[in-house]
């Protein structure tokens, strides 16, 4: 496993620089709401998921109702669905490490394994458990180190939770680069900015959510004819 | 903050339908079955809406009447995304728009 490990590394580096900063970001957000390290570290070892610990900051905050954090998580982590059915062939009969492979199965970490291939000496198995747990390792050193920063230095962290007004605004232009249809993009917008006018900051997130979903899904004729061309 | 019971049971639900949705296709689809064709449309067209929808949730509690009008939220997502469809660089696009805001709020629009 040391070896696998050692070889897999340079597969993991650009998870590090990511990882790290994206981790301690959060920490720190974490922190400001009065959430130690202890906290940190356990959430990104039952979590580990960048977009819904920088979620969850807010929930925390809010003290949400556990119904309304089920289905925004269930809504926001809807992808993993997908990275996971085009990972089943890849992961099949892999061994005793599957499940913890699909339990870490991030962006970053799909990324790296649905492009690369296992370096020389090592096993496709080995290869995929070293990578999961280097990323996963990155993530919560990150993260506790962030918290601990946050809790301890007299910094202002006023502002600090942009951080993660930012990464969807990012994640908006890779998705708008992705995709040629830019339709769900718009809707996206504007159905959940109505509902907020309408219903206020409070209550307009799940009928915003399921009015973009019930909007996709009659719009599935349309989209569908328009890919066939 | 939240008292521990709450905490906890937010991050429990939280981890927890988390490893549902990963888990979720080895358990129902496994080796030769494939899911139903609306699942798979909703799979390709519903992440880059949501992702809008989550800018929105972000800036839903700011007020754009009163106080700094939403003017630094406005300035510093137009700069993430502007940054990010020119560079392509997470870290970079990220960092700079984060420090920006935090710039901004802390001493002009105080």
């Amino acid at each position: 496993m040391i070896n696998a490990i050692k070889k897999s590394f340079k597969y993991s580096l650009p998870v590090l620089f990511g990882y790290i900063p994206l981790g301690f970001a959060f920490g720190i957000m974490l922190a400001a709401k009065g959430y130690g390290p202890e906290w940190a570290f356990f959430m990104s070892v039952f979590i580990f998921s960048g977009t819904g610990q920088y979620l969850i900051v807010s929930l925390l905050a809010a003290g949400a109702e556990i119904p309304y954090v089920i289905l925004i998580t269930f809504l926001l982590h809807f992808r993993y669905f997908f990275y996971g059915l085009s990972m089943i062939d890849r992961y099949h009969k892999i061994g005793k490490t599957k499940w913890y492979l699909i339990f870490g199965l991030t962006d970053e970490t799909y990324a790296i394994l649905s492009t690369e291939k296992p370096p020389e000496g090592i096993s496709r198995a080995a290869f995929y458990t070293a990578v999961t747990f280097l990323n996963h390792c990155y993530w919560i050193i990150g993260s506790v180190l962030g918290a601990v920063a946050g809790s301890v230095l007299p910094i202002n962290t006023k502002g600090i939770d942009f951080v993660m007004t930012a990464l969807f605004s990012v994640l908006v232009v890779e998705q708008w680069k992705a995709n040629k249809n830019h339709i769900p993009a718009l809707i996206g917008f504007v159905l959940p900015i109505i509902s907020l006018v309408i219903l206020g900051p409070q209550h307009f997130l799940i009928p915003a959510l399921l009015a973009v979903s019930a909007t996709l899904l009659c719009l599935r004729p349309k989209f569908e004819k328009e890919e066939r061309i | 903050m939240s008292d521990f019971y709450t905490s906890v049971g937010i991050i429990a639900a939280m981890a927890g339908v988390t490893a549902l949705t990963r888990f979720a296709p080895f358990i129902f689809f496994g080796h030769g079955k494939e899911p139903a064709k609306w699942i798979k449309y909703l799979g390709k067209y519903l992440p880059p809406a949501l992702m809008s929808v989550l800018i929105i949730y972000c800036i839903s509690t700011v007020n754009f009447i009163g106080g700094s009008h939403g003017i630094p939220e406005i300035i510093c997502i137009a700069a993430a995304m502007g940054l990010h469809a020119w560079k392509g660089n997470v870290l970079l696009s990220i960092g700079v728009s984060t420090v920006l805001y935090m710039i901004l709020v802390q001493v002009v629009f105080v």
